[in-house]
């Protein structure tokens, strides 16, 4: 509950469109091998940012340095700077755990626990203590399934596995799974590479909705789904940050040549 | 290049050139080969595992039954204190309640061998039915006592009651003799006719000593084998040979530095070849032709029954196969798994868990791995000698016990468990892991609430195949004594003196009574029968907690 007190002390005081994470001069090795040259961002609050760029460019790699993921591969090492909401996620003293609870994630593929639907929602909030009682749980699973979309199509359900739903659906779970630790930002590591069209839809309707809560930064390699979903708009390539901007401004009218090249298809 | 490319690409192969049809046919050819090498092979291994346990079962199942004789027994309680009724003279009751079925035996040798068709262990199953039934005192109880070996075997039909008396090259020998028609009858009596040399350098006196005679009588035989290095045709001359020819020269001195034709009797065996046409004695393991004419008269009685053998698994072991059970062996064999349980389980996980999730990949890490993969190879022998030099020697636990049996099975399971246990924890797919971080779960959050549930059914598979292997162990076992003798299931315990199944079945296969040897084949099947479990249970619990992702 810590870092509730943190995170409902400041918006107050930030006025809309302030970046929440502030990424300055970051490096990202593999080993010996630099994936990520020098990276510097403002990602703005309660916006959705999606990062572009051919395979392989390190996109993925900067956002999972933005919840940590990357502490879990023995080899990666990260230098320079990110900060939320002005505090340094690599601070030593920082609970990378509780870091990771106010950045949730979605992944590429749906990958919701071989539990039930509720057990899903209610794990985070469980392990983290965010609620008191098994009402104020069973409250919290129902609004994040609801603030999903997912309620309507499973509340009869909710003792069957997540395993069980489609492919959009546990997409959309493990949506409802990310926001019930109740985060600040939520990453989404090409959320709708494994679904179809109109699951796909509903994943971007949902995360339309869900920008006015939550800072989303999305990692996609639909550059529609960047133009249709996003507000800004990162491009990298071969591990720089080559053009960052308004989504409009990057689609229409790209100030570096490798951009418009990318955005055009003539490479990636 | 771009040459190379095109030529290659615009190649002008023919399909359908007969090159190419048999380059075809040797292909279909060799895929049905390749397949027919499998199963034959698998035919061949179904072959040789049917063979296994089709002899298991024949020799075994006759294990499965007993052979008992219903006695009445009058329980007289001036012979039984009702007081103190563990106290009696049960040796004389059982005794005196058989003897009773034939009065018509009054010879204390015959008794003496007539007792000893009922099994020695007749006392102490009847002290158990009084110490059971103490009310039953002073009156007649029927008791069903189990037939010693031999006539449980002979039952059973394991053991002829006659056997061949000669052996095949024995025979082969006589059966000479009757070809070259040397052997006649004459009244009743069997002889051999042979050409023998009167030696006169042999006589003294003019008489004819036995030895002597008997060394005429031998060289006359060995003219009929005149090849043979082995002296065995000197047993068909009957042992009144030597003097029949010693009584003829000196009955007709006028032979001596002569050969004469002379009958040289036959020994009974050889015969019994030549007028029975074979040669048969009474089993040794049986004392003579009364014996059986008892059993049958037993029999005839409807006084034999045979049925199941519940005292297989609920007796100790005993130096006789009737009474001899599992019981000690089935509770030496539960503690030891129980203490191999106990201590490979939680520290196979342990280990496996901080190896696959915790450990820096270093060389250190590395050599640990190899080490333990290596030490699933090791020769259980060894890990008996190491049990026997470090827990019995250096810690002074106690010799025979299955507190250290189990400790000894449980250095065997432990690799076979870290083994199993980084597999299965390495088949949890890693998004499942990055999911459980990704909602901020800590690292051990991640083990013990998402992958060590995941992949608990491998574990558990592992985990029973690994004692499924300790269960079949004996050379560890046979190391550290735990292939003690204890004909008492009283004193069962961690710490007390104790049988395993498997040196259970080793002792049983080194016993020389016939009944051990269907006993063996019964505690082999008993043996597979928990494997059997033990693997169904596996496969049991695998379903269960497998669950998709």
């Amino acid at each position: 509950m810590e870092h509730q007190v943190v995170a409902d002390a400041k918006p107050v005081t930030v006025p809309e469109l302030t970046p929440t994470i502030v990424a300055r001069g970051v490096d990202v090795f593999y080993a010996e091998k630099q994936a990520i040259f020098d990276v510097d961002i403002e990602i703005p609050r309660n916006a959705i940012t999606s990062f572009i760029g051919p395979s392989g460019c390190g996109k993925s790699t900067f956002l999972r340095c933005i919840n940590r993921m990357n502490d879990t591969i023995p080899i990666c090492r990260v230098t320079g700077e990110i900060l939320l909401d002005g505090q340094d996620i690599y601070d030593p003293d920082l609970d990378v755990v509780e870091l990771r609870a106010r950045v949730g994630m979605v992944f590429q593929k749906p990958n919701p626990f071989p539990k039930s639907i509720y057990e899903n929602i209610a794990y985070g909030p469980r392990i983290h203590g965010l609620t008191r009682s098994k009402k104020e749980l069973d409250e919290l699973v129902e609004a994040c399934l609801e603030k999903a979309g997912l309620l309507k199509e499973v509340h009869d359900r909710m003792d069957e596995p997540g395993t069980g739903l489609s492919g959009g659906q546990q997409q959309r779970l493990c949506i409802a799974r990310a926001i019930a630790t109740q985060p600040e930002v939520i990453l989404m590591d090409e959320p709708c590479s494994a679904l179809d069209p109109i699951a796909t839809a509903k994943v971007e309707e949902l995360m339309d909705e869900l920008k006015s809560n939550y800072t989303i930064i999305i990692v996609t390699h639909s550059m529609q789904q960047a133009a249709r979903v996003s507000q800004r708009t990162a491009f990298f390539h071969l591990g720089k940050l080559v053009e960052y901007g308004d989504t409009r401004q990057i689609f229409t009218n790209p100030n570096d040549k490798r951009t418009q090249d990318y955005i055009t298809g003539r490479f990636g | 290049m771009t040459d190379t490319a095109s030529r290659t690409l615009q190649s002008s192969h023919q399909w359908s050139s007969p090159e190419a049809r048999r380059r075809v046919k040797r292909r279909y050819g060799a895929d049905r080969r390749l397949q027919l090498y499998g199963i034959g092979a698998i035919g061949l291994s179904i072959l040789l595992l049917g063979v296994l346990f089709s002899s298991l079962l024949f020799t075994g199942y006759v294990a499965f039954y007993t052979t008992k004789v219903a006695l009445e027994i009058p329980l007289d309680p001036s012979k039984i204190d009702k007081e103190k009724p563990g106290d009696a003279n049960y040796r004389g009751i059982a005794k005196d309640a058989f003897l009773a079925l034939f009065p018509e035996v009054t010879s204390r040798a015959d008794q003496r061998s007539l007792v000893k068709i009922m099994s020695s262990g007749a006392p102490y199953i009847l002290r158990d039915y009084v110490l059971a039934n103490p009310d039953k005192i002073g009156s007649t109880v029927t008791v069903k006592i189990p037939l010693s070996d031999p006539f449980d075997q002979l039952n059973k039909g394991v053991i002829p009651r006659y056997i061949d008396a000669l052996g095949v090259d024995r025979i082969s020998l006589f059966r000479q003799l009757q070809e070259r028609d040397v052997v006649k009858v004459v009244d009743g009596r069997v002889f051999v006719t042979a050409d023998v040399y009167v030696d006169p350098a042999k006589l003294q006196d003019g008489a004819v000593s036995t030895a002597d005679s008997q060394l005429m009588a031998n060289e006359a035989l060995r003219s009929f084998f005149p090849k043979q290095s082995s002296l065995a045709y000197l047993e068909i001359l009957a042992d009144d040979a030597a003097e029949s020819l010693s009584k003829r020269i000196a009955d007709e001195p006028q032979l001596v530095g002569k050969t004469v034709s002379h009958l040289l009797p036959v020994s009974p065996r050889y015969a019994d070849l030549e007028t029975k046409g074979e040669a048969k004695i009474v089993n040794p393991r049986f004392s003579s032709e009364q014996e059986f004419a008892w059993f049958d008269a037993l029999k005839k009685r409807g006084l034999i029954s045979t049925p199941f053998t519940w005292e297989l698994f609920f007796n100790a072991d005993s130096r006789y196969p009737e009474l001899a059970g599992l019981a000690g062996a089935l509770s030496g064999s539960f503690y030891a798994l129980l203490v191999c349980f106990l201590l490979s389980f939680p520290i196979g996980i342990a280990a496996a868990v901080y190896l696959e999730e915790f450990a820096p990949k270093n060389k250190w890490t590395d050599l640990i791995e190899v080490n333990i993969n290596n030490l699933a190879a090791v020769p259980s022998v060894v890990f008996g000698l190491l049990g026997l030099a470090v827990f019995i020697n250096a810690f002074g636990l106690p010799r025979s016990a299955p507190l250290v049996g189990g400790m000894v099975l449980s250095l065997m399971t432990l690799p076979t468990i870290i083994v199993a246990t980084r597999a299965a924890l390495k088949g949890v797919p890693p998004s499942i892991r990055e999911a459980a971080l990704g909602v901020g779960a800590s690292k051990h959050q991640v083990m013990l609430h998402h992958v060590i549930p995941l992949a608990l059914p491998g574990i558990l598979t592992g985990t029973i195949i690994g004692l499924a292997q300790a269960l079949g162990e004996t050379a560890p076992l046979l190391l550290i004594g735990m292939n003690a003798f204890i004909p008492s299931i009283e004193n069962m315990g961690l710490t007390q003196p104790a049988m395993a199944l498997p040196t259970q079945i080793f002792s049983w296969a080194d016993s020389p009574e016939r009944g051990f040897v269907s006993r063996t084949s019964a505690a082999i099947i008993v043996l597979l029968g928990f494997l059997v479990m033990m693997n169904i249970v596996a496969v049991y619990l695998r379903r269960k907690f497998e669950r998709k992702w």
